[in-house]
């Protein structure tokens, strides 16, 4: 490929953050000294192209370590990777967590979501702005930027710091000091159990950095089961259990790994999903942070039923602490035989490779995610073909969530109850906000008892944004994967009390949409803005429920993939419920 | 696994070959089905869904112009949530881009009864004016439908110079170069190929645009000649576009063998030469 590139020349700082990733050039192909023999022999080629994959580690570097992307910078990555200049520009665009304009080494992502904004947030936007500026501007140290929801609703207000050179940082219960100067705090966990705990077991009670701590609570009993009966028996048990995916769509697990073990491919590959993003979630993350080799485990197992020697672990890039964790475990397990050329010494070759997203919400999105490991923009893949046959790298893939695989783990080794689990994240007006754990069956109004609610609320949100408000009754209907129940969506319950501004909310909820949307079909990139701007019209008296009904029905039917299909789920919920707009 | 599949398209049973798509049905069925970013010499890029149609069985409508067809398959092309998707997306597309020059896509409006004026004025996708910095084409964001036809043009379907992208997302989803630098800076080799493709006149070149602006563009009176290239051996076919005399175009057929619609930026814009001395220039 003949590849023009930028005039720009990157500095030795940023070569030596690319660097870092890919190592140093060899020759004056890749952007190295040029050598004699250069001139006579060409390298890079497909094997250059085959490293693809590396561009969003590559830009990850630089805004880690330069804090922006320069047009130097990208020619460089060019050379490296044989990318053309317009691609690495792309993708760098698509991505909240990087920037292609020269930016002060901090970087303060302050929530502003729907949780965060009743919780606080708001005033310290003021304060902000007060001090360092409006919006994106720079006090030559700091810029700030308000984002959809990081995750930490459990300590709400929020903001993830991203500081050049120094590292990537959460702060909780955010105010300007802690902003400044907070270190990540050791938290404890915060969640409750309804019944016996099985995925929030080690909550607490284990170092989650210790592999031995995890063993001596039934650690890898899971794997050496799976190990000795065989992948065609794990499946079969996953199968019958029942299992279904945790991060929303609720496909049964066992039939996704029988797809993908039943295909002929040489290669099949296992992913993941740890690209939590929906609004009002973070169990994913306290299963990370508490609980990391269960995540290992559980993708350890995956590959061993569906065939697969390589693993993927794509976590959010807002969630640093989680990613240390899984990290420090992958390394772990590592050295402990757990994973590598030879897991157990059973005979089975397992790896994992970790990615980290850089701010899309898309990216939970399965063929999404596999663009962006792929080293391209987040847009959503048209299905089918399925992931099971044509997936990560063209190979067929099972993807899973994190919760998933924390339960396919439980389930494997035999702990009772193992099935029949579920995490909830219970935020907002409530006096405990955090992971419930509670056995299928289960009310939402059971769930804000547990998390402390006082008041009943005016309004539930339950599922994340692309769940739905629920009706007064439906707080009592037993939670499941069957009609009554609505939809569990990603687990969200999100209590608003009485005093919140539901307006403010539910529009909160539409920019959130027009701002995840990817862009790429015309239904949702068009739709989500249309969505919000006759949200806020109906809120400022106008009647436009019968236009809100039409773009809805255009989203849900005609969009490639699911956040399009349910961007309306809870603004026409909101409406349908009187929350919005007065008493239209 | 057989060589044909049976396929029904609004009742009647259609017959096609393995591999071909709902949109090649209802071709092949004779029923009509709009579509938008889908071209022949492109991969579908399935990103305008105006070719949505109804498969039972399906929870969503689904793409025409990329869902393979199936044996036993039942299509509905014209069902109510057809019709309102399509009418929909045309809608949205008719508030948020200048669609002046994209006649085909003004006539789908009206056909499916679209109203863009119910979304108000203002709103909707941030837009910018037509970007005039080099003399061979013009860039008008403003009526741009973002259908990825110019990017794959440029990229893996036909000229490998990707030049360039889709940056930004959402709303704010463009078509650009790396860090917006004006096209003469950038990769682009100018061969036209993406104005080529460009459904809605977003892309055009500067001797359209020019005589548009001027008032003077009358496709009604142009001839349309077709000859073969005579600077090189290759044999690209050319349709050169004639109006009072003088050459104002040159495009390639879509269906000929050797460029599927490509040229290079000689044969699709070295004619200036044609006129000189005759017209002063």
């Amino acid at each position: 490929m003949d590849i023009r590139l930028p005039a720009a020349v990157a500095t030795d700082d940023e070569r030596r953050a690319v660097d870092r990733i890919l190592g140093p050039p060899t020759t004056g192909w890749e952007g190295g000294e040029r050598r004699r023999v250069d001139g006579h022999v060409a390298t890079g080629g497909h094997a250059a192209r085959a490293r693809r994959h590396l561009l969003l580690p590559v830009l990850h570097a630089l805004q880690d370590d330069i804090g922006w992307i320069s047009d130097g910078a990208v020619g460089y990555v060019c050379e490296r990777l044989v990318v053309p200049a317009a691609e690495v520009y792309g993708v760098a665009t698509f991505y909240g967590l990087l920037s292609v304009a020269e930016a002060p080494p901090v970087a303060i992502h302050l929530c502003d979501d729907i949780v965060c904004r009743t919780a606080g947030a708001k005033e310290l936007f003021t304060a902000l702005a007060d001090t360092v500026g409006p919006e994106g501007s720079s006090d030559g140290s700091r810029t700030w930027h308000r984002s959809n929801c990081l995750g930490q609703c459990d300590a709400a207000p929020a903001a993830f710091v991203q500081a050049a050179g120094e590292g990537r940082r959460t702060v909780i219960r955010a105010d300007l000091d802690r902003l400044a100067a907070a270190p990540t705090d050791d938290r404890e966990p915060a969640y409750a159990v309804i019944g016996d705990p099985v995925l929030t077991a080690r909550f607490g009670a284990a170092d989650p950095g210790d592999l031995d701590a995890y063993r001596a609570s039934g650690g890898y009993v899971a794997l050496r089961r799976a190990l000795e009966i065989g992948p065609d028996a794990v499946v079969a048990i996953v199968e019958a259990s029942g299992l279904r995916g945790r991060g929303g769509a609720a496909f049964p697990t066992g039939r996704k790994w029988r797809a993908v073990a039943d295909t002929e491919a040489a290669e099949r590959l296992v992913v993941c999903n740890a690209d939590e993003s929906e609004p009002g979630t973070f169990k994913d993350r306290m299963l990370m942070e508490r609980d990391p080799f269960a995540v290992v485990e559980g993708l350890t197992i995956a590959g061993h039923a569906t065939g697969a020697t390589k693993g993927f672990i794509y976590v959010r890039g807002e969630y640093p602490d989680a990613e240390n964790r899984l990290v420090a475990a992958i390394e772990e397990a590592e050295a402990a035989g757990l994973l590598g050329d030879d897991v157990l010494g059973s005979g089975f070759p397992f790896h994992i490779e970790l990615r980290r997203g850089a701010g899309a919400y898309i990216c939970g999105e399965e063929t999404a995610l596999f663009e962006s490991i792929e080293g391209f923009r987040g847009e959503p893949r048209a299905k089918p073909p399925y992931p099971t046959t044509d997936g990560l790298f063209g190979r067929p893939t099972a993807v899973n969530n994190v919760e998933t695989l924390a339960a396919a783990v439980a389930i494997v080794a035999e702990v009772p109850g193992a099935a029949n689990t579920k995490l909830f994240c219970v935020s907002g007006h409530v006096e405990a906000p955090g992971v419930v754990e509670a056995p299928f069956g289960v009310t939402v109004r059971e769930l804000l008892t547990v998390a402390g609610s006082a008041r009943p609320p005016q309004a539930v949100l339950f599922g994340g944004a692309a769940g739905r408000f629920l009706a007064p009754a439906e707080l009592d209907v037993p939670l499941g994967y069957e009609p009554p129940s609505p939809p569990l969506g990603s687990g969200a319950v999100v209590a608003f009390g009485p005093g919140v501004d539901m307006d403010d909310v539910v529009q909160r909820i539409a920019e959130f949409f027009r701002d995840e949307s990817c862009g790429q079909c015309v239904p949702c990139r068009e739709g989500t803005v249309r969505q919000d701007e006759a949200l806020r019209r109906l809120v400022a008296g106008s009647d436009e429920r019968g236009l809100i009904d039409e773009i809805a029905r255009v989203m849900r039917d005609a969009s490639i993939c699911g956040l399009g299909q349910t961007a309306a789920e809870a603004v026409t919920s909101a409406i349908a419920l009187g929350l919005v707009g007065g008493a239209r | 696994m057989t060589d044909r599949h049976t396929v029904q398209i609004d009742g009647v049973a259609v017959v096609v070959e393995a591999g071909a798509t709902i949109l090649d049905a209802c071709r092949a069925g004779g029923v009509d089905v709009p579509t938008l970013c889908y071209l022949e010499t492109l991969t579908p890029a399935n990103a305008c869904r105006l070719c949505s149609v109804e498969v039972e069985g399906s929870r969503t409508l689904v793409p025409a112009c990329s869902r393979i067809a199936e044996d036993g398959m039942v299509v509905h092309t014209g069902s109510d949530r057809v019709r309102h998707a399509r009418r929909m997306i045309l809608e949205f597309l008719g508030a948020a881009v200048d669609l002046t020059t994209a006649p085909e896509l003004l006539e789908a409006m009206a056909a499916y009864g679209a109203d863009p004026s119910r979304y108000g004025a203002g709103g909707g996708s941030p837009r910018s004016s037509a970007v005039v910095d080099n003399d061979l084409y013009v860039r008008d964001l403003d009526k741009c439908v973002l259908c990825y036809r110019c990017v794959e043009a440029c990229g893996d379907d036909a000229q490998h110079t990707y030049a360039i992208t889709i940056a930004d997302r959402g709303a704010g989803a463009r078509v650009a170069t790396e860090f917006d630098v004006a096209l003469p800076d950038s990769a682009c080799v100018f061969c036209g190929n993406c104005v080529a493709v460009c459904p809605t006149g977003a892309l055009m070149v500067r001797t359209e645009f020019d005589m548009r602006a001027a008032g003077t563009w009358h496709e009604d009176v142009q001839t349309v000649t077709r000859t073969v290239c005579g600077y090189c051996g290759v044999g690209c076919n050319l349709d050169v576009h004639v109006q009072d005399g003088a050459i104002v175009k040159v495009t390639s057929p879509f269906d000929h063998d050797v460029t599927s619609g490509n040229l290079c930026i000689k044969g699709r814009f070295g004619w200036t030469h044609v006129r000189a001395g005759v017209d002063g220039s």
